[in-house]
């Protein structure tokens, strides 16, 4: 077997990684003490990070109901990273039974659980592959099995692009995906940003700073930065908003104020 | 199930909201509150089912605290929060009108079982999540590994069956891991290459900066450089490489190991040296060339100041004649011995001999102290040559002539060198051969200048340079001057006035002689008629004139049209004029050549055999030929100055003159010098003569004047 160009040289789970920290911050137990102790220290900069999480998986929610009540039912999760509960393919899959999801993530042992939990679902799969290469998710016999590419898809980038930097060049990879999906797909979009944190900045950047030392770094960007990856879509109403105003269903008044950490959108190609 | 808001339906309802409300901000659902509270509705009702029921079941309680895990409140406040809730409402909104006590007692009971049965399904969630996680990391590792297997594979594959050898070592140089390509390039096994260190493969032809280099790279200033390098192979033969080293650094930068990839170029570098040789050496002899030699040369010359150089010239002395008549085949079996024998002459560090082409051989001698060693080595090399030479049963005896050039290096540049040698060692020709001489400046400069008049020689008869002197022809009989012979000459603007000798070789050489040739006949022809006008009807008749013809103009196919039309233009009669021709340029002539000689003859033009007796002299031959004049050399005159004569000379000059007239030819001597000379020709029958005694050549007035003396005399 060939090894694929993501494949990292070794599984160092001595390293914490972003998807299991992710986990633990949303109670779940899929990590080891690394994430835990990573996640703590970022928790004790900001700890309503949990919040920030629950509000980014709250919001995908709505959005791929969204897109299923718009037509779409091919989704595209990008940076899927362990599947704990209210997944993409349990929302899309209760809105319509003949939903299809392909999970995507460059983390192996990610894409190991996520390969047990889809297990018997023929309507979801995971691709071990990395969003800065586009051109191999496209071109994946998985890709190719599950996803008709002549209709339209709803791209999912949650809470990822604020881990690619600029160097691996976030904005062409977005548009390479833009150009090969077919007209009135979506791009479902959340990322982090200082804009809405109910802390003052410093604070904030002592959780950026664990994720840079976890050679992992988490890249905040401007609003401006962030709605330039919508560039070529249309955006839905509200627009590039902070998670909880993005088609609430509850009052987002009630929301926890860590929620309000990172903007949301929505963008449809004509 | 009625809604109503005080009905127990609404009660329950309320006591879930109530609920919900305080769990939900510690929850991590990503349901909105409303739907939480939905699905804590059900666990509400078992709740409120067990706390009035006829027998008391604590398993609703266990059940309740299972389905908060459930529903992902896995965060212990969420049992906090919710033990509390249900400590404070349950009772309140779901008792009814049982009895309090009871029913306080029952709550507390099911939150107990709660309690252990949100324990215990948060720790079968936390271990089933555990042990997930555990798997896919393992299978994860698994993956990978297979995936790491496979590429080691494929990279194991492809540097052991690399063609070019690739070697790792330590930044220390020992050597870790080759491939077969490097073990088979070395001749060596891979467990002999192992452990070895690349510091001790040193060898003398490194370049200067090879170690340099490798020094720059171990210690992580350079990331990589590229060499040719020789290296020792244990058979004692040599192993070339193209050698391309790398810097190989770990993840953090740090320099980690050297990577060497070598390319084995032995073979290339053999042919290249065998092309190199094949250019730089001599097919037939196996010597170096002229190419190679003057590399050498250049080399020396260009040596530090202090350093000398002595170069021989060798030119085998008739090597033409053993060509010519053994065949080339045997010329150059002759060469190759010769060479073998030259070979032998210069073994000294910094000696070298070359074959420039043909016959002409070079020797080298470099050092501090070459006056002394070219000496030797020219000494060498003529002994060598003593010792006949065996070709085909024949014992060959070869002489050679050397010249040598000795000087220090930095003066003067290879050509120069090479042409001063050349010089010599045809000084060393001309004076008998056998011989070497040493390079002389002023005769270098003699023979440069004859290098120059070459080149000078077409435009100096454009620039009216030639010039022609007469030299009286006088009859022995009455001593009257009967005509002259036309010489010409050359007053060059650097050189002053130059004889024939000089520049008439060079002139044939380059052709010129044609028109100069044409000139001179021109010139004479007309001074002739001069002469003729001023001397009126003269009794003797006219002054005839004598022009030399050289082997180039004989067979020039213009030679009887140009004279016609040369006598004709000037109004001379053919009669007037005589054409000389040296002996050695009719050797062999056939009727071809001799049909222009003919047809002037027939027109009347005299014909003189120049130079007789110097050649075969083949009086036979005479019959053949259409001369009218046999011009003996002045070797014979020059045996008669002496007192008395030689008498086997005079009896040879007697028998041709007399086989001469019998043949109705003329007999004209040259060279008289003194009165006794002129008289015992006389005697002898000849009947011009020409020489010091009655003139040396000079401007046409004088000879005019020489001839009215005779007439009034």
């Amino acid at each position: 077997m060939e090894r694929p160009a993501w494949a990292p040289r070794s599984i160092d789970i001595t390293v914490p990684s972003v998807s299991r920290m992710y986990d633990y911050y949303l109670g779940g137990s899929h990590n080891f003490e690394v994430d835990r102790e990573a996640a703590r220290r970022a928790m004790e900069f900001m700890p309503g990070l949990p919040k920030v999480m629950q509000s980014n998986r709250a919001f995908m929610r709505r959005a791929v109901r969204y897109a299923v009540a718009e037509g779409v039912t091919q989704f595209l999760d990008i940076g899927s990273g362990i599947p704990t509960f209210g997944n993409v393919h349990e929302v899309a899959q209760e809105a319509d039974p003949e939903a299809r999801v392909m999970y995507v993530d460059h983390d192996p042992v990610a894409v190991a659980h996520s390969k047990v939990v889809l297990e018997g679902n023929d309507r979801a799969d995971v691709l071990a592959a990395d969003l800065r290469k586009p051109r191999e998710i496209l071109g994946s016999d998985e890709v190719g099995r599950l996803i008709d590419l002549n209709r339209p898809v709803a791209l999912l980038l949650v809470a990822i692009l604020h881990f690619v930097e600029e160097a691996d060049d976030p904005y062409g990879a977005v548009a390479e995906l833009r150009e090969a999906l077919a007209p009135g797909s979506m791009l479902v979009l959340t990322h982090a940003t200082y804009e809405g944190i109910p802390l003052p900045p410093e604070r904030a950047e002592g959780a950026v700073d664990v994720y840079r030392d976890m050679r992992n770094p988490l890249i905040m960007r401007t609003r401006d930065e962030i709605a330039r990856f919508f560039e070529g879509y249309d955006m839905v109403e509200p627009g590039l908003v902070p998670m909880p105003r993005w088609r609430p269903d509850t009052a987002p008044e009630d929301e926890d104020p860590y929620a309000f950490s990172g903007l949301a959108g929505v963008g449809r190609t004509a | 199930m009625s809604a109503e808001p005080d009905g127990p339906e609404g009660r329950l309802r309320r006591f879930a909201t109530i609920w919900s409300r305080a769990v939900y901000p510690v929850t991590s659902t990503a349901a909105t509150r409303p739907e939480f509270e939905e699905r804590l509705l059900p666990v509400a009702r078992r709740l409120s089912e067990a706390l009035r029921a006829r027998s008391f079941d604590a398993e609703a309680g266990r059940a309740a605290g299972a389905a908060l895990v459930e529903a992902h409140c896995t965060d212990p406040e969420a049992l906090g929060r919710t033990l509390d809730c249900v400590d404070a409402y349950l009772v309140l909104y779901c008792g009814d009108d049982g009895d309090r006590e009871t029913l306080r007692t029952r709550s507390a009971r099911l939150q107990h079982a709660m309690a252990a049965g949100f324990a215990q399904a948060l720790r079968e969630r936390t271990l089933a999540e555990q042990e997930a996680i555990a798997k896919a990391a393992l299978e994860a590792q698994g993956v990978v590994a297979q995936a790491l297997h496979a590429t080691e594979t494929r990279f194991r594959a492809v540097f052991e069956g690399a063609a070019i050898g690739i070697g790792i070592a330590d930044l220390e140089g020992s050597i870790l891991q080759v491939n077969g390509a490097l073990s088979r390039m070395f001749g060596l096994t891979e467990q002999a290459l192992l452990g070895r260190n690349v510091k001790d493969w040193t060898h003398p032809d490194d370049a200067p900066q090879t170690w340099r280099l490798y020094e720059e790279l171990v210690s992580g200033e350079r990331e990589h450089y590229h060499v040719e390098k020789a290296f020792h192979r244990p058979d004692g033969t040599v192993l070339w490489t193209n050698l391309t080293v790398s810097l190989l650094r770990d993840a953090d930068g740090e320099p980690q190991y050297q990577l060497a990839l070598m390319e084995d170029t032995t073979e290339r570098r053999l042919l290249n040296l065998r092309l190199r040789y094949e250019a730089t050496h001599d097919a037939l002899t196996g010597l170096p060339n002229r190419t190679f030699f003057f590399e050498r040369l250049e080399k020396a010359l260009a040596a530090r100041p202090g350093r000398r150089f002595g170069l021989c010239y060798l030119d085998l002395d008739g090597f033409k004649t053993v060509n010519d008549s053994l065949g080339h085949a045997a010329g150059d079996r002759l060469l190759v011995e010769v060479a073998d024998r030259l070979q032998s002459c210069a073994t000294a560090p910094g000696e070298m001999v070359a074959r420039l082409g043909g016959d002409e051989f070079v020797a080298l001698t470099t050092g501090p102290d070459t006056r002394r060693t070219v000496d030797e080595l020219a000494g060498r090399i003529m002994n060598a040559l003593l010792a006949p030479i065996s070709i085909d049963g024949r014992e060959l005896t070869v002489r050679g002539s050397i010249g040598i050039v000795e000087g220090p290096a930095g003066e003067r540049s290879a050509a120069e060198v090479l042409r001063s040698a050349d010089i010599t060692m045809y000084r060393a020709k001309a004076a008998g051969g056998n011989r070497f001489e040493l390079a002389d400046p002023e005769a270098d400069a003699r023979a440069i200048t004859r290098h120059g008049l070459t080149t000078a020689l077409p435009t100096a008869l454009d620039r009216g340079e030639f010039f022609i002197e007469y030299q009286p022809l006088v009859h022995l009989g009455d001593g009257s001057v009967r005509g002259a012979e036309a010489l010409v000459r050359w007053l060059h603007p650097q050189h002053g006035v130059l004889s024939p000798d000089r520049f008439i070789p060079l002139a044939e050489h380059t052709g010129l002689i044609v028109p100069l040739g044409r000139w001179v006949l021109e010139q004479s022809v007309r001074q002739a008629r001069e002469w003729r006008d001023a001397n009126g009807g003269d009794a003797l008749g006219p002054l005839r004139i004598n022009v030399n013809l050289s082997p180039c103009q004989l067979t020039h196919p213009g030679l009887v049209q140009d004279t016609v039309e040369i006598l004709e233009r000037t109004g001379v009669a053919p009669d007037a004029l005589c054409l000389e021709v040296t002996e050695s340029a009719l050797i062999g002539a056939d009727d071809d050549l001799l049909k222009p000689l003919r047809r002037l003859a027939e027109m009347g033009v005299d014909i003189a055999l120049d130079d007789f007796g110097t050649g075969y002299s083949n009086l036979a031959n005479l019959r053949r030929l259409p001369v009218s004049v046999l011009k003996l050399d002045r070797s014979f005159t020059q045996s008669m100055q002496q007192f008395p004569a030689d008498p086997v000379d005079l009896k040879i000059v007697e028998g041709i003159v007399s086989l001469a007239h019998s043949l109705d030819l003329a007999v004209t001597v040259e060279g008289v010098e003194t009165g006794a000379q002129a008289e015992q020709l006389r005697i002898l029958g000849c009947d011009t003569a020409q020489g010091w005694y009655y003139a040396r050549p000079g401007p046409p007035e004088r000879l005019h004047e020489l001839a009215l003396v005779d007439a009034t005399g």
